[in-house]
């Protein structure tokens, strides 16, 4: 075997791993003036291994079949360090409290091991690898859930994240065990020869898409997720509801296509219930929500019901469109999680949608930005998402599912209902104490830019589709 | 010609500048930086003309169809698509002339009749965007241009009309005007679509097989089409809307109910008369018979108005008529056989334009004088403003055809293009004109000589107009005195080639006389102090006379349609569907949705041993069902 070209193949997870080291030390050895700019240093960082790895090269395998590379997975692979790295931009307010400034370093490491779990999902050839992989982007994250362990909230979300993760791996475990037991093989080019369809397959398959689906947060696999995402800081939870979800749909979507081709019509029955069950379900949800980070929870459980759009038909498009669904995604819920957790740093942890009550008023900018991702999210045109549901409508449509499609542009309905919601209360309802004005800091504001320049750009300029477009492959 | 453009987008620049600035300015610097913008744009339109006249005509001995600019605006499929552009050729240069004149005129005006009028600056935003509205509208390269600027036309229209917003009255009769003229612009655009679906094109010159190819289907285009132009220029049963605008300022009816807007129907048969001589002759001849009766009607209405505004809108309205006549009445498109008509109607379109802003800005300064637009407050006032009495007299002239103000020459060239079409169309069109006279010079004594409101004279003694009003009346007289004398055949003609006005001995003879026993009757009967025999008529046939006043009740049938027949038996019970219904229907789901929301609540208990619980049987009853299904 070639060694250099663990340097090719794997160059996302040696830069990233490199990375990771490097933090490592540097929270060790900085003195208290270089620790100010930590953020600045990891973001950088990050912003590079994202530009140095994006640009694809020819596929090729490593350890005989472990683990793969392909040029699209350079693409989601930077596309969740970019998604990373505006994470830890929005985090730099909360890191700097008195409360976790002495941990900032965990925070990078933490949340780093998560993403070089993700890379290994995306590259694995095997289902061991993609099993250290997925342990790999769950341990970590138990521990991001309770990062602030002294709240009482933060700590019972780790407690319940980890004992679900726990459960649904275990289940997941199980249903690998049956595929070994049924093909004798774990590499996934060879079971996708070996698979026939038996009962017994059929149950890993349904084992195996509920351990995604518990990553993905798919009903009825989501009942941690609100739980997770209120109890957990903000800067966690949009790190899980964004780049966490992103990856697992991109894995589920690979394995699907690739190592359960034979078994098509099954999971795309499953797939057709799940997608309807987490877009319905969780728009009803979100409905009676007042607190937003749990109303963030069910609105990205229903936005990950439409990425399941695009996964439902296996095709190339289908890719295409779901890497573009969940960047445009990334740029929009990045962009209000970026306002919620700006204006909870400077309100005293004020996140109720009362709480916004004229919120123009005091806050225009941020007002108008929150109300570009809100709109983008809810598929209005001319912002990027409506451009990205078009996208994952036409995939699915294209595929023969007219009613699945039907059942979700109808709960496009209630989602826009819900999403104004917001709106109505920052714009129009006024109210006794609203947010003081006060002043973003730099990184946010770096952040907010990027997140609204996506937003606005990414459905105008079809270059971006059009490059996706070229790297993807399907059934 | 590329600085054609600036004719369209210095006005635009105005109305922005004034419109969004204007009322930072004070109202006479918004005013000048208006009326500096349109004298430009006046010059540059003289200019426009000028070069494009004296450039001659090309080999085949007709004026060339430039395009300076043109652009693809929205392609909708390989060869439909919508282009933005300036086309010049004799009619729309013609218009450019007329519009930029007149609108100056009025810029002029305005400043001595709008002095102090809350809104001034406005004012002078809304007169820019009509101008410019107007100039796109004549110089579209394709009819779906025609179109976009149509509508500008009616809604920058809509706002002069209303400008008096805090007037219940004016507010009523801008929205009559818009939603009549939509009304009617719903018809021009399915005749585009139609147009547009059946040639492939939006041009006004489609290929000979593309219209083979379209066939039957150009007439039903083009008859849909004269309906939004029937709208606009206020034939019947579409003029209801112009009388009532005249709640607008005055300057305002001169630029739009006079001049510019009303002969947009006009202009739009004539540009598309090729099509309609070539392939719908049939329907040319129906808008002539629309026009003819139209005329009639607005003629005999005329007679008995008492608001002299009122009077003037329907002699425009009579006036449009005979334009549309003249192009109806055409059978070819050479002007020498059957196709007189059509110069004619550009002729006259011409004269009037001038003439009619005349008389409507005389009105404007009589209104000004005397706070009123009663004849009854009227008479006798030739001794206080003379220069307007001139001026009104010059243009009461021209528009009853006496030799040799402008309105002799077109209106005769109308008259025999009526006789070479049918002996009975040209009796008909004379009698008209005959009437013509009668109820302008009717006006004209009503409001310069017979009964004098002595009482309210000596109350508030009229005075003349300030010169910057009469300075525009100067001009527009002048105009009207020499226009007639243009040798018009040699610019516009129906096949483009020069073509030299003759006056025909016999149909001059006619008019002339017809036209002078007109103005003799309304002498002998309104002149004087005592008007004996128009009170006895008046009352021998009061009913007439009565059904005359009210316009023949035509407002009235449409109020009774729209809202004892449409509003009633159809809106109100659909707008019942609609309530209990429709919204009955979506409050129920948006119920059912909220309730659906309470019931699954408990799903989210918060106790990871029920969540591991609901993943584990949602995992188990996915398999199940795959299982049952295989």
């Amino acid at each position: 075997m070639d060694y250099t070209s663990i340097f090719t193949l794997m160059r996302a997870e040696v830069t990233l791993t490199a990375i990771l080291v490097l933090l490592f030390l540097y929270d060790l050895l900085a003195g208290e003036r270089a620790r100010r700019h930590f953020t600045a240093v990891a973001s950088l960082l990050l912003a590079l291994q994202a530009v140095a790895t994006a640009f694809p090269a020819a596929s090729g395998e490593l350890f005989g079949g472990m683990f793969h590379y392909e040029p699209m997975h350079a693409v989601v692979k930077s596309l969740l360090t970019v998604g990373a790295m505006i994470v830890c931009l929005q985090a730099d307010g909360w890191l700097r409290d008195a409360e976790t400034r002495h941990k900032q370093g965990e925070f990078y490491i933490l949340t780093l091991s998560t993403l070089l779990g993700m890379y290994f999902m995306i590259g694995a050839g095997h289902f061991l690898m993609f099993f250290i992989g997925l342990e790999l982007a769950s341990v970590p994250m138990a521990c991001l859930v309770a990062f602030d362990k002294y709240r009482n909230y933060s700590a019972e979300a780790g407690a319940k994240y980890i004992l679900c993760a726990l459960f649904s791996s275990g289940l997941m475990l199980y249903g690998i065990s049956f595929l070994y037991g049924t093909t004798g093989t774990l590499y996934f080019d060879d079971m996708a020869s070996r698979i026939d369809g038996s009962p017994l397959e059929i149950m890993a398959l349904v084992f195996f898409f509920a351990g995604l689906g518990f990553k993905i947060s798919l009903v009825p696999f989501h009942l941690w997720t609100a739980d997770a995402y209120q109890g957990a800081p903000t800067a966690v939870t949009s790190y899980l509801s964004v780049v966490s979800k992103g990856a697992a749909a991109f894995v589920l979507f690979t394995t699907l296509v690739k190592v359960f081709a034979p078994m098509v019509e099954e999971w795309q029955t499953v797939l057709w219930i799940v997608t309807v069950l987490s877009i319905t379900v969780a728009n009803l949800f979100a409905l009676r929500q007042h607190d937003l980070k749990r109303f963030m929870a069910f609105s990205s459980i229903s936005q990950a019901g439409y990425i399941m759009l695009a996964v439902i038909g296996g095709s190339s498009v289908g890719m295409t469109s779901l890497v573009f669904y969940v960047l445009v995604y990334m740029a929009a819920n990045l962009a209000v999680f970026g306002v919620l957790s700006t204006v909870e740093q400077h309100s005293g942890g004020r996140v109720c949608l009362e709480d916004y009550n004229g919120f123009y008023r005091t806050n225009p900018r941020l007002a108008v930005l929150m109300t570009l991702g809100l709109f983008s999210l809810a598929g209005i045109p001319p912002f990027a998402g409506f451009f990205s549901k078009f996208f994952v409508f036409a995939a699915a449509f294209r595929s023969g599912f007219y009613v699945l499609v039907f059942i979700a542009l109808l709960n496009t309905v209630i989602s826009l209902y819900y999403y104004l919601l917001i709106v109505k209360a920052m714009y129009i309802t006024p109210s006794e104490t609203p947010i003081a004005t006060f002043r973003t800091d730099r990184y946010t504001r770096i952040s907010l830019a990027l997140c609204t320049a996506g937003v606005l750009l990414l459905g105008l300029v079809s270059a971006v589709y059009d490059g996706i477009n070229a790297l993807a492959y399907g059934l | 010609m590329d600085f054609t453009i600036l004719i369209l987008l210095l006005p635009l620049a105005g109305f922005l500048f004034l419109g969004l600035a204007g009322m930072k300015l004070r109202p006479r610097t918004a005013g000048a930086v208006g009326t500096t913008l349109m004298g430009v744009v006046t010059l540059l339109c003289y200019w426009t003309a000028f070069t494009y006249f004296s450039a001659g005509r090309d080999a085949s001995g007709v004026f060339p169809t430039l395009m300076p600019w043109n652009t693809v605006w929205l392609p909708i499929s390989g060869d439909l698509h919508i282009d933005l552009g300036i086309l010049l050729d004799p009619i729309s240069v013609m218009m450019l002339v007329v519009i930029s004149t007149v609108s100056l005129m009025v810029h002029i005006y305005s400043f001595g009749y709008m002095k102090g009028e809350r809104g001034f600056q406005r004012y002078y935003a809304f007169l820019s965007l009509f101008t410019m509205s107007m100039m796109g509208l004549v110089v579209a390269t394709n009819i779906f241009q025609m179109y976009l600027f149509w509508e500008l036309v009616g809604v920058s229209s809509y706002l002069l009309i209303g400008f008096y917003y805090t007037k219940p009255a004016a507010i009523a009769a801008s929205k009559k005007a818009f939603i009549v003229t939509r009304f009617a612009d719903l018809g021009f655009l399915i005749g585009i679509l139609v147009y547009g679906y059946y040639t492939g094109s939006f041009t006004f010159t489609p290929g000979a097989t593309t219209l083979a190819a379209a066939g039957g289907m150009i007439p039903l285009a083009l008859g849909l089409m004269f309906v939004g132009g029937a709208g606009k220029s206020a034939m019947f049963p579409l003029h209801i809307w112009l009388p009532d605008a005249m709640e607008g300022p005055t300057p305002v009816s001169a630029l739009i109910h006079a001049a510019t807007m009303v002969v947009a129907g006009v202009y739009l048969v004539a540009r598309m008369f090729p099509l309609f001589i070539g392939c719908a002759p049939e329907v040319l001849h129906v808008t002539a018979y629309v026009g003819a009766f139209t005329a009639l009607y607005a003629a005999v209405v005329a007679c008995v108005q008492s608001d002299i505004k009122r009077v003037l809108a329907f002699s425009t309205i009579s006036q449009i008529g005979f334009m549309i006549v003249a192009l109806g009445v055409c059978t070819s498109d050479d002007p020498h056989a059957g196709g007189l008509g059509y110069m004619a109607s550009m002729f006259h379109l011409f004269t009037h334009a001038m003439f009619k802003a005349l008389l409507f800005l005389g009105a404007g300064a009589i209104i000004h004088a005397v706070h009123s637009n009663e004849m009854s407050t009227m008479g006798g006032l030739r001794r206080y403003m003379p220069l307007t009495h001139v001026t009104f007299l010059v243009a009461c002239l021209a528009i009853s055809g006496i030799w040799p103000f402008s309105g002799f020459f077109s209106k005769d060239e109308i008259l025999t293009a009526c006789f070479a079409f049918s002996p009975v169309m040209g009796w008909v069109m004379t009698a008209i004109a005959g009437l013509t006279a009668f109820y302008m010079f009717r006006l004209y004594y009503g409001i310069f000589w017979g009964r004098e409101n002595r009482e309210l004279h000596a109350e508030h003694r009229p005075h003349e107009a300030p010169f910057s009003m009469t300075l525009p009346l100067l001009v527009l007289a002048a105009v009207t005195c020499v226009a007639g004398f243009i040798p018009f055949g040699q610019f516009v003609s129906s096949n483009g080639e020069a073509y030299t006005i003759h006056i025909d001995g016999g149909v001059a003879t006619l008019s002339l006389c017809v036209a002078v026993a007109g103005i003799a009757l309304a002498t002998w009967m309104y002149a004087r102090e005592q008007q004996p025999v128009a009170d006895r008529l008046a009352r021998t046939f009061s009913g007439l006379h009565r059904a005359a006043y009210h316009r023949f009740y035509i407002d009235e049938i449409y109020q009774f349609i729209t809202h004892r027949v449409i509003f009633a038996c159809i809106s109100t019970p659909l707008a019942w569907f609609d309530r209990h219904v429709i919204d009955g229907a979506l409050n129920l789901l948006a119920r059912g949705t909220n309730g659906a929301a309470y019931l699954i609540r408990g799903i989210q208990s918060g106790s990871v041993q029920r969540y591991c619980i609901w993943f584990l049987s949602g995992a188990l009853g996915l398999t199940i069902l795959l299982l049952l299904i295989r």
